[in-house]
């Protein structure tokens, strides 16, 4: 670390910035530690407290204290990591997905493990005294949780949050975030809004923010002891977790569905249910045939289930819709065909041989395997995104096109 | 017709909140303010989606997954809503199990949402969190004790509560609480009041994420259960371990009976209390006097709402609660005078849902921006209005025709409950503040004890073999007709919401969801009237606000709503017109 003592935060946070080790907050340490550790002199905290006292009004220190030497020892006492948890162009489910959590009692969370003193949906002020507890969290390390897009079309008109645009806000909220989560598939790539003609031209979070490291946990919305458990991860290892190409972490988003699926021997066996509640619904058979996206679909929902380990779609007799990929909306629909006829992989002809070879069950999927491995991504409806593949059954979460490369 | 924007207002007397924050979406007020009151209020939705447009040229079976993420908060109600759309357009009969199987998660979304909302979202309004660490837990105790026989009530509970708060906020941070306005002279409610509010908002955080299994049960999964146009997914068999059998009905029971409890001994209890301290706003933030609705809590119409509940569709006019007028969805007009759509050249006529053409016209300030009200537009939201007039919808409105119409477990409620505070037994005080926070507690009341009769009834169906979830019949496009037409209703949790879908070619060409926040978070219209929001905060210019630095009496009114404004942002257009070429201001 350089030696000579730093003139400012700003100073000490380009310095850290190369530093990534140093960056971050560490578990059990204070922020006065934490500071002093990223080369920030106690003196210069401490005027940095006179300066934030006057900004904050001292009702924000505990007890109401006015001594301003007493307030900045129990500021640089902080303990509990600083989140700041942003809901931008998006529904809400991903929140309350995550209040959801099992693993992680929310209230336990918000209370005891971090603070959070900016996140709309919770949190007690609004307007002017919200936007003054944004202000003060992101001038400090912290962590921050995204969901929801950011709308690029006409100057950003249709998502301002205090009369500012969500791609000015996010700007503003990652300039000193430690870690930054794209939590839901909004913030992973716009997801439904994002969906043909995207009106709006939603993208995601890691389009807007090009520089720096976001990691993505998607889901329409993510399981809530997933949102919850990459943020302990974040919190207890002080790192950010192993990740595939799409910057998924590893943790959740390593395997197939269809690899972990409880209705899996079914499939090998070739049993499969042609109809809604027919007999071999009403048997359990494998969803394939009525349009399970679950070979297409990296996520835990059969590990992990739903809602305290209650369920998952496929449980519940419903096919996959693969709401953890990417343009699912456009690429997994219609939601109840067959893969691989679906507009990911767009080529008829291919589908064509598929269907007609369905009909053998189990030979249909091992065509299918052989097949999806081969076939491209096309659709006339986004070219942005026209050379990503659809993950196909047998390869890597988020692997490139080979096909399309060559 | 610009004679209701804000450009006269001076700079002094302006006072925006921006983000309104704990509740669905971006919502914006602009508030004239001097003396103490509103003087006037307009409020602005500041996000756009275009999910209507989106769910146009899609298979119509695949729909409502697309319009279920309209909103997480109410998931599921949307979807019902396309469900019935369709299957009122391609005339699809759907299995009474299947049905009771929507009537439950619609019930089970209604009372979460009501509970979540109360607790979570609307609370700090009215309760003193830091209050609540000078409470004498043994106090806290014996009030809890009286209200009902609900276990988590001694006082080393409260006290344990207690600790736990002093705890999180003792070196300074205070997480969601930083920041609140805390001690601000609006709360009126003792420590002991407050400590025991603040025990519940625990314990709702934990009752939620249980009960909701209901969904994970008939559904996969919360938020965003998935479902099945021509019934649901989800088969019974009793002798399999993937379909609905004893676990799943065990299950269910256990959920309907923790609901019931906790509805029946914590949630109503404690808002009939807590009102008790907030009498005068019995009389503060009364909606334009006009409100409707389509049926009982959570009630599924596909098709025109027919009445198969016990509150029956109807419409209270002009401040007259006790004459419930028939219902008329043809008489559904919506004006853009203050949103950012136009109608080409006649920008002041109302358009019904079919006849609708409109495009993007955003005329509001480039961001950032400081005030937005000083233009004729200045919202994404459009003002639907019934026969010409400004209505509220919401479990209020539900509550106020049913007492109307004399449905007994709901006018024996609103009795006992004015009784207990001084107030004449009548329906008025509901279009009120305090009117909707109390609506929505009792609407959650008589839909858990609805849930009941329904799960009852569904194991009596296969108790008869009735075991049949979906219809196979008319799942094949090729059964459609080429064109078609539907429309289903369901009473959500915040109103009436309807969604109209146009089906051509086994295609989608047209979708159009006319959703309770519309309703109640519109604009002004070609009259000038305002929305109940607006009207809500600014009729008769007596709405208090003491200091505008701290809005806390604002935030009551407009969180009793439960804005939902990721909801309330629609468009309409039938003919499949390009709505969203954008016009430069």
């Amino acid at each position: 670390m350089n030696s000579s003592e730093p003139t400012s935060f700003k100073d000490a946070e380009e310095r850290s910035l190369n530093q990534e080790i140093v960056t971050s907050w560490k578990p059990n340490e204070t922020l006065g530690e934490h500071l002093e550790r990223r080369g920030v002199s106690r003196r210069e905290f401490n005027k940095w407290c006179l300066k934030m006292i006057s900004l904050m009004g001292v009702a924000m220190a505990a007890g109401g204290s006015s001594n301003a030497q007493e307030i900045a020892n129990q500021i640089a006492a902080l303990k509990r990591p600083v989140v700041v948890w942003l809901q931008l162009q998006e529904c809400t489910g991903c929140l309350e997905s995550a209040i959801r959590s099992y693993n992680e009692e929310i209230g336990d969370l918000v209370l005891s493990s971090i603070s959070i003193p900016y996140v709309e949906l919770l949190m007690a002020p609004s307007g002017d005294a919200a936007n003054k507890a944004l202000e003060e969290a992101i001038k400090e390390p912290h962590i921050l949780v995204v969901n929801g897009s950011i709308p690029k079309n006409d100057d950003g008109i249709y998502c301002t949050i205090a009369g500012e645009t969500s791609e000015e806000l996010l700007r503003r909220c990652a300039e000193n975030a430690t870690h930054i989560l794209a939590v839901g598939s909004c913030a992973y790539y716009g997801s439904v809004q994002a969906a043909r003609p995207n009106p709006t031209g939603a993208v995601g979070v890691r389009d807007i923010l090009t520089d720096k490291i976001v990691v993505n946990v998607p889901g329409c919305p993510p399981i809530g002891d997933v949102i919850t458990a990459v943020l302990m991860y974040i919190l207890t290892f002080n790192r950010t977790p192993e990740c595939d190409r799409e910057g998924r972490p590893l943790m959740a988003y390593s395997t197939r569905i269809h690899n972990n699926c409880q209705r899996r021997a079914h499939f090998d066996a070739g049993q499969f249910v042609n109809s809604f509640d027919d007999d071999n619904a009403k048997k359990g058979y494998c969803l394939y045939k009525v349009g399970c996206k679950g070979p297409n679909c990296f996520s835990p929902c059969p590990i992990l289930k739903w809602n305290g380990g209650v369920s998952f779609p496929i449980q519940a007799g419903h096919p996959c819709i693969g709401c953890t990929e990417l343009h699912f909306f456009d690429r997994m629909t219609p939601f109840y065909k067959t893969l691989p006829n679906v507009n990911g992989f767009g080529v008829e002809g291919v589908a064509n041989v598929i269907g007609a070879v369905g009909v053998a069950g189990a030979g249909a999927a091992i065509a299918a395997h052989a097949i999806g491995s081969m076939i491209h991504y096309k659709q006339q409806h986004m070219k942005e995104e026209a050379n990503v593949s659809l993950p196909a059954f047998g390869d890597a979460p988020g692997a490139p096109d080979k096909e399309f490369k060559e | 017709m610009s004679s209701y924007t804000s450009a006269n207002v001076p700079e002094s007397k302006r006072v925006v909140i921006d983000p309104v924050t704990r509740i669905e979406g971006h919502l914006r007020l602009e508030i004239e303010a001097g003396d103490g009151v509103i003087q006037n209020a307009w409020t602005s939705t500041t996000q756009y989606r275009g999910i209507e447009l989106i769910a146009c040229k899609r298979d119509p079976r695949d729909v409502w997954a697309f319009v279920e993420r309209i909103c997480g908060v109410c998931t599921g109600t949307h979807a019902i809503a396309a469900l019935a759309a369709v299957e009122d357009a391609l005339q699809y009969p759907v299995p009474v199990q299947a049905r009771l199987m929507r009537d439950l998660i619609s019930g089970a979304l209604g009372i979460q949402d009501h509970v979540i909302h109360f607790y979570q979202l609307q609370a700090l309004d009215w309760v003193d969190v830091v209050s609540a660490l000078k409470a004498d837990p043994h106090e806290t105790s014996k009030l809890a004790q009286s209200l009902s026989d609900w276990p988590l009530s001694s006082a080393g509970y409260f006290a344990n509560v207690q600790k736990k708060l002093k705890d999180s906020i003792a070196n300074g941070q205070y997480s969601i609480f930083t920041n609140g306005y805390w001690g601000h002279p609006a709360y009126k409610l003792p420590p002991e009041v407050n400590l025991l509010a603040v025990a519940h908002y625990l314990q709702a955080l934990v009752w939620q994420r249980d009960m909701i299994k209901i969904h994970t049960i008939l559904g996969g999964k919360n938020p965003h259960p998935h479902f099945l146009v021509g019934g649901m997914a989800c088969s019974i068999n009793l002798d399999n371990d993937q379909a609905i059998n004893q676990y799943s009905i065990s299950h269910l029971k256990q959920l309907v009976k923790s609901s019931h409890d906790f509805i029946h001994k914590v949630y109503y209890p404690d808002v009939v209390a807590i009102a008790g301290f907030y009498k005068d706003y019995a009389s503060i933030g009364a909606s334009n006097p006009n409100l409707f609705c389509t049926g009982d809590p959570g009630e599924i119409n596909t098709g025109v709402p027919a009445g198969k509940g016990m509150i029956k569709p109807g419409v209270l006019l002009n401040g007259d609660y006790h004459t419930v007028h028939d219902f008329d969805q043809d008489k559904i007009k919506e004006f853009v005078t203050s949103a950012w759509y136009t109608y080409g050249t006649k920008e002041d006529i109302g358009l019904a849902p079919y006849d609708g053409q409109n495009m993007i016209d955003y005329t509001g300030p480039k961001p950032p921006y400081k005030w937005l009200s000083d233009n004729d537009k200045y919202t994404w939201v459009k003002a639907p209005r019934y026969d010409g007039h400004a209505m509220a919808v919401g479990p209020n409105a539900r509550m106020m025709i049913g007492y109307a119409q004399g449905v007994a477990p709901i006018v024996e409620r609103v009795n006992a409950a004015c009784d207990q505070w001084g107030l004449p037994r009548d329906n008025a005080f509901m279009n009120s503040t305090l009117g909707r926070v109390y609506g929505r507690a009792l609407d959650a009341l008589i839909n858990v004890d609805m849930m009941v009769s329904q799960l009852d009834e569904m194991v009596d169906r296969i108790r008869h073999g009735e075991t049949s979830t979906f219809n196979p019949d008319k799942w094949e496009p090729s059964t459609w007709p080429s064109s078609c037409k539907g429309v289903g209703w369901v009473e959500a949790p915040r109103g009436s919401l309807s969604h109209w879908v146009r089906i051509e070619n086994g295609q989608t060409i047209n979708y159009q969801a006319v959703v309770p926040s519309t309703w109640n978070s519109s604009g002004r219209d070609a009259q000038g009237q305002m929305g109940p929001f607006e009207y809500s905060l600014a009729h008769g210019g007596n709405h208090p606000l003491i200091d505008p630095s701290r809005p806390v009496e604002p935030l009551r009114t407009i969180h009793s709503y439960d804005p939902c404004q990721s909801c309330a942002v629609h468009l309409f257009d039938v003919a499949g017109n390009p709505i969203i070429t954008r016009q430069d201001p």
